[in-house]
């Protein structure tokens, strides 16, 4: 799925915060924004401290935190104008597109009052930010009615879908990408290998469709649509988002399972565990003792990465199984042109992938030691 | 480089490719029948005149195969080009340059990227009105955040070379020291990245088709295709996996040989090909 973690075969482990970005070559790209955290941090060290400074001393690893968590604000505020600021100042009138070419003029002008397209930009914005905080993103154009409402429907239904592909795909991926790195270049790291890259390169609808014409019509043993409503119990729910959960899984593992191979080998190939395996531990304590609590914090960076991919996954599948979450809303809107709709649905994605994103970082930055006694 | 050092599975993957790129170019001599051209029954099943079955307005499913290689091939080719020419540019300039200019550049790509692409593409593409050009780029826009990312690190390796040095001390400009010094030495691992790229672009374009927000019907394409014959599938009718699965194999074979290319420049380094 577009805008995940790229399609990279072989990604490469997602570095911890600081460092420059993958010295050379086709990395992992998605490691967001990481990078400005340290630099800024160090010249600490001269003369006078302001407040902050001696926060800084005091206590670096909580200053990297709280940095990162404002870095992520700003984002979100950034991203916020840019969503809106963008819509602005692209070209076509949106009351033309709403009545179409043959409108009248006086048509147009109502409307556009209508819609409170005649204040100036700068005002709607403040309007449209200020709602949206208090979680209210107007109305939509086309159906005229409160699309929070109808978010907070949707919103509940991705989640649940996003959550049980979740639950599934990172014990899965962590096992096979253990399994990958025990038995490295041997048959079953390349069995595995080639059915990641396999995997990686198929789109979700085609997963979604194969999965649908094997299961639901020639067994007969899940359905589709998969509809939910709310009078569906737990059971007749899950048994409902089988299949597009299947499909997010299927296709969130296999990033998620190279990306953790090469974590793991990452740690493994390092001087250490050479040295652990010279003194002749055996494999199980080395691993334990020795690669574990390293490899931790870089395959935490690599399940809250493909959190992230996962949630705007979730688009497409929603669209194959015409399961009503966010995803299908805001495709839906973006066919008949409903801004509102589109703003409020752009801004929940994006804010939910910043946040990953940043939870990435900051469990990045807890779980790297050096960071906690800067010289 | 010799033939014989090229694995099995890059031979796979240009074959594929090469199978691809023929169709594309040569689409209206190989195809048996017109792209929008209405032959037979609506869905008739593979095999007998038919050899992928028709569509659901009954076009020859393997026409329309063939002609839609060439959209979404021509399509995903022009994007992914023209984000690389955006994106190293750009990410030359910041890294040959530095500063605030470099400073602005990278925050502004943080920005972007801070928005998922397929959601990004979503908002801009409410917006815009609908034509190929615009869908080209935006598609490579989106693309080049990535592609600057990537570049920027590259050429911070080669900008503090000494050649690099020698040339600024000798007076060159900037846009030699872009094309001349850093171009040629970055080069290699960017070839592997355009792969990827393009690789992505495919599926980002097929994604986008069958959301309904790529390449316009009635021009044939294999995103679109999938969509135009979705409803198929409830009757146990496979027209919609064909198109499906065009798109995996192709982005198969294009990863099989960027496999093969990200091992070959990263042995070249002396890193650990594996990891």
């Amino acid at each position: 799925m577009p805008g995940g973690p790229a399609q990279d075969p072989g990604l490469m482990a997602p570095k911890a915060a600081g460092a420059n970005p993958q010295p050379s070559g086709p990395a992992g790209t998605d490691t967001l924004a990481a990078t400005p955290s340290l630099s800024t941090l160090s010249p600490a060290n001269d003369g006078i401290l302001s407040p902050w400074g001696r926060f800084v001393r005091k206590s670096p690893l909580a200053a990297l935190v709280l940095q990162r968590l404002a870095l992520s604000i700003a984002l979100l505020f950034a991203v916020s104008l840019m969503i809106f600021g963008g819509v602005e100042a692209l070209p076509g009138d949106f009351a033309t597109t709403y009545l179409g070419q043959s409108a009248t003029p006086q048509a147009v002008e109502n409307i556009r009052k209508d819609l409170g397209l005649d204040q100036p930009a700068t005002t709607r914005y403040f309007q449209w930010l200020g709602g949206a905080l208090q979680g209210d993103f107007g109305t939509s154009w086309a159906s005229r009615n409160s699309v929070s409402e109808q978010i907070g429907k949707r919103l509940g239904n991705s989640l649940f879908l996003a959550f049980f592909a979740a639950i599934i795909s990172i014990p899965l991926a962590i096992g096979l990408g253990m399994l990958a790195v025990h038995y490295r270049d041997r048959l079953a790291d390349k069995v595995i290998n080639v059915f990641s890259l396999a995997a990686i390169s198929l789109p979700e609808f085609f997963v979604g469709y194969l999965l649908i014409l094997f299961f639901a019509v020639q067994m007969g043993i899940a359905t589709f649509p998969a509809t939910v409503y709310d009078s569906m119990s737990l059971t007749e729910r899950l048994s409902a988002i089988a299949l597009p959960t299947a499909t997010l899984v299927l296709v969130v593992l296999a990033h998620m399972m190279r990306m953790t191979r090469a974590a793991i080998l990452n740690v493994m190939s390092s001087a250490y565990v050479e040295t652990a395996e010279l003194k002749g531990l055996s494999g199980l304590r080395i691993i334990a003792r020795h690669a574990a609590p390293n490899a931790v914090a870089p395959v935490i960076n690599v399940i809250a990465l493909n959190l992230a991919y996962l949630v705007v996954g979730v688009v497409v599948v929603e669209v194959v199984f015409v399961y009503p979450g966010m995803g299908q809303y805001m495709v839906d809107a973006v066919t008949v042109r409903d801004m509102p709709v589109v703003q409020a649905c752009g801004l929940i994605f994006a804010a939910f992938y910043i946040f990953l994103n940043m939870t990435a970082d900051i469990l990045a930055i807890i779980a790297n030691p050096r960071l906690r006694h800067p010289r | 480089m010799r033939l014989r050092a090229i694995p099995l599975s890059a031979w796979i993957g240009i074959a594929g490719i090469a199978l691809a790129l023929f169709c594309a170019i040569f689409a209206p001599f190989i195809a048996p029948h017109g792209e929008s051209e209405i032959v037979g029954e609506i869905w008739s099943p593979m095999g007998g005149e038919f050899l992928l079955g028709t569509d659901n307005l009954g076009r020859d499913l393997l026409s329309r195969l063939i002609f839609g290689a060439r959209t979404t091939i021509f399509v995903a080719l022009a994007a992914t080009i023209l984000s690389f020419s955006l994106g190293m540019l750009l990410s030359f300039i910041a890294a040959v340059t530095g500063g605030l200019i470099d400073q602005l550049f990278s925050r502004f790509n943080d920005l972007m990227m801070a928005i998922p692409t397929l959601i990004f593409a979503l908002v801009v593409l409410a917006v815009l009105p609908q034509h190929l050009w615009i869908l080209i780029l935006v598609m490579a826009v989106l693309d080049s955040t990535r592609v600057y990312r990537i570049g920027r690190a590259v050429a911070l390796d080669v900008a503090v070379m000494e050649f690099v040095e020698a040339a600024r001390l000798r007076g060159e400009g900037t846009g030699w020291i872009i094309f001349r010094e850093i171009l040629p030495n970055t080069l290699s691992p960017l070839l592997a990245e355009f792969g990827l790229r393009f690789a992505f672009s495919i599926l980002f374009l097929s994604t986008l088709s069958f959301l309904g927000l790529g390449i316009q019907p009635p021009a044939a394409d294999w995103g679109g295709m999938v969509k135009d014959n979705k409803d198929g599938i409830i009757f146990g009718i496979s027209a919609a996996l064909v198109p499906g699965a065009a798109i995996a194999l192709l982005t198969i074979c294009i990863n099989l040989v960027v496999d093969w290319l990200m091992k070959r420049t990263s042995s070249l380094k002396g890193g650990r090909g594996d990891a």
